[in-house]
């Protein structure tokens, strides 16, 4: 790569840190708006109490816990995809990595925010914390709550560590590029970074150690996630499969929630050249990989319930089969699997377009798969006399607009503020060229051609 | 600090560099080379290759997984909440806080470790010229003896067309 290539991505990456449209502060105004008044109708539940929202004896958990497995879920887009990619030396991978990792911090904050949210006395949260208390209530350890605190802890602190280290080289890219107040605060945040190959050498060798550290830890937050369900004896939750079917889930709406911010990035920042389709035709295959998977999770979950016949189980069947949940459960394989499907399966339809039409409809699907775990198992517990319905609210219906909004806000700010393509990363990814054959040369070709 | 130093375009003209230097009988150690990237494929980037960092993060996990199991026992034993005539210390369920506080162990150390052998953060002036970010290789001799500067500066001159300059 000769010194004017080089000098091309700094300036195609830094333009949007140093451009700023009106269009910018038009959308933060707007996603600001949105924000507060999430924050205000959170206030306003605070201060009437739990009334307000629709969650009543039975259904105790419904709109709030859906949104925190969903977004626990999203996280995994992140620094589980960026770790396995890196793992496995996926060269194309290196446009796409930080893009992903901040979607796992952000998304994970926003997640962690509901337990809280959901409780009658937030102010109290740090109960679920285990410290030594002075008037003897102790939380039990052994409780799954307990196994989330930990999991959730480790796998926030791994994933802002894995997004921040990579940054160093780039804040001293800043450092140098920037003027004024703004250079100041880059130096500071550059810690001083001069690039010397042991610098290089260690913080690859930390990157690797982390990527393998951070897999597993991944894994196990959505499985302990699932364990908040399947630890109880609910109808449909006490199921040995809810680990694996959440990860699944999990890495699904992940990648989804990838592709949709590559392709608002690609067309806001102007990042044609970096964001190919060959990314969003590798991540399809991916989405594609994981949506027949989440369909014979499905599958193996629903057939094990029917051929069991338990009467209790059978009755949540049949309300998201035929019943009031019908609707929601057929409109979720729809957005999962039937229309996913062939968009990704087929070649031609793999497109940008078509992987971000996929990727808006799973993103719909699972949410409405996170629900339908939730809600009508607990409306349809084992004893008649103990059923009940449930009906989202507008404060609930506001507090998960919000959460929208405002991961749509941190994202556009993170984007502002550093660049969203890993500079150094993506240098590096033109020093090996590949061999191929004549015929792939073709396909590569057409793959990386930029299209405005 | 006291250093000698060539900005090059390029990899190969750095490489050249590195090799003249020590030609020139100038130690390993006094060689420093900086880049805005790594670059894996040149052989100046292999020097300080070896390292204990995965034996440390190893060390770290170590570490975590004692914290896990001490935390889960003294607690649990410390407070006994009897539920539903289950024991109060289990591995089974213990086996989750011990796997997390391992990793999170593992993981921390990693960056403390970075962070120690890298000298990060700093605020002593090392060598350092702006145009590395832009894409220039600097390959520097520090604290050079004030007999041998015109010798490294001919040296570093000879290896490609480079920008030599002197930190006073």
């Amino acid at each position: 790569m000769d010194l004017a290539t080089e000098r091309k991505i700094n300036e195609d990456l830094l333009r949007p840190l140093r451009q700023t449209s009106v269009w910018f502060f038009l959308l933060i105004a707007i996603l600001g708006i949105i924000v507060l008044a999430g924050v205000g109708s959170w206030m306003y539940q605070i201060w009437n109490g739990l009334a307000v929202a629709g969650i009543r004896w039975p259904v105790f958990w419904a709109f709030y816990i859906t949104n925190f497995v969903f977004w626990i879920g999203i996280s995994h887009a992140g620094t589980l995809i960026s770790a396995i990619l890196r793992l496995v030396n996926a060269t194309w991978r290196r446009p796409v990595t930080r893009c992903a990792e901040v979607i796992t911090v952000f998304a994970l904050m926003i997640g962690a925010l509901f337990p809280i949210i959901h409780l009658g006395r937030p102010w109290l949260f740090f109960w679920l914390i285990p410290y030594p208390s002075e008037r003897q209530i102790w939380p039990n350890v052994r409780s799954p709550l307990a196994w989330d605190f930990f999991a959730i802890s480790t796998y926030l602190t791994g994933s802002t560590l894995f997004l921040l280290l990579p940054l160093i080289p780039d804040f001293a890219l800043l450092r140098d590029q920037m003027m004024g107040w703004r250079k100041r605060i880059y130096a500071v945040l550059a810690l001083g970074w001069q690039g010397t190959t042991k610098q290089w050498h260690r913080l690859e060798a930390a990157m690797q150690i982390m990527a393998i550290a951070i897999v597993p830890v991944a894994v196990s937050v959505h499985t302990i996630v699932s364990f908040d369900f399947s630890m109880s004896s609910v109808p449909m939750w006490h199921s040995t499969v809810f680990g694996p079917y959440f990860v699944a889930g999990a890495i699904f709406s992940g990648i989804a929630a990838l592709i949709l911010a590559m392709a608002i990035l690609r067309k806001a920042l102007h990042l044609e050249e970096y964001l190919h389709p060959v990314h969003f035709q590798n991540l399809g295959k991916l989405l594609l990989m994981m949506s027949l998977l989440w369909g014979y999770f499905t599958f193996a979950e629903r057939l094990t319930t029917w051929y069991g016949n338990n009467s209790a189980e059978m009755a949540v069947f049949w309300e998201t089969q035929t019943g009031a949940y019908s609707p929601l459960f057929w409109t979720m394989v729809f957005c999962n699997f039937v229309i996913p499907f062939p968009l990704l399966a087929i070649r031609r339809l793999r497109t940008i377009t078509g992987t971000v039409i996929a990727s808006s409809l799973i993103v719909v699907g699972m949410w409405l798969e996170r629900f339908l775990i939730i809600v009508p198992s607990l409306a349809t517990k084992h004893l008649p006399y103990a059923w009940g319905t449930y009906r989202p609210q507008p404060v609930e219906i506001m507090i998960t607009v919000a959460t929208f909004a405002a991961m749509t806000l941190l994202y556009a700010l993170f984007a502002k503020a550093v660049p969203i393509i890993s500079i150094w990363e993506l240098k590096v990814g033109g020093h090996a060229q590949p061999v191929l054959t004549p015929e792939e040369q073709e396909e590569q070709r057409e793959l990386w051609k930029a299209r405005p | 600090m006291k250093a000698i130093y060539g900005l090059y375009s390029d990899p190969d003209s750095a490489q050249h560099a590195v090799e003249s230097l020590r030609r020139a009988g100038v130690a390993d150690d006094s060689i420093s080379v900086l880049a805005s990237q790594p670059y894996e494929e040149y052989e100046f980037s292999h020097r300080y290759k070896q390292t204990w960092l995965f034996w440390i993060a190893a060390g770290g996990g170590a570490l975590g997984l004692s914290v896990g199991l001490g935390l889960a026992y003294l607690t649990q034993t410390r407070w006994p909440l009897v539920t539903g005539g289950m024991p109060i210390f289990a591995w089974w369920p213990n086996i989750i806080i011990m796997f997390e506080l391992t990793m999170l162990g593992a993981i921390v150390t990693t960056v403390v470790s970075l962070l120690v052998m890298t000298e990060l953060p700093t605020i002593r002036c090392k060598v350092y010229d702006p145009e590395v970010s832009k894409g220039k290789i600097l390959v520097a001799v520090e604290n050079p003896a004030d007999g041998e500067i015109s010798t490294l500066e001919r040296t570093l001159k000879a290896s490609g067309i480079a920008e030599v300059r002197m930190v006073p």
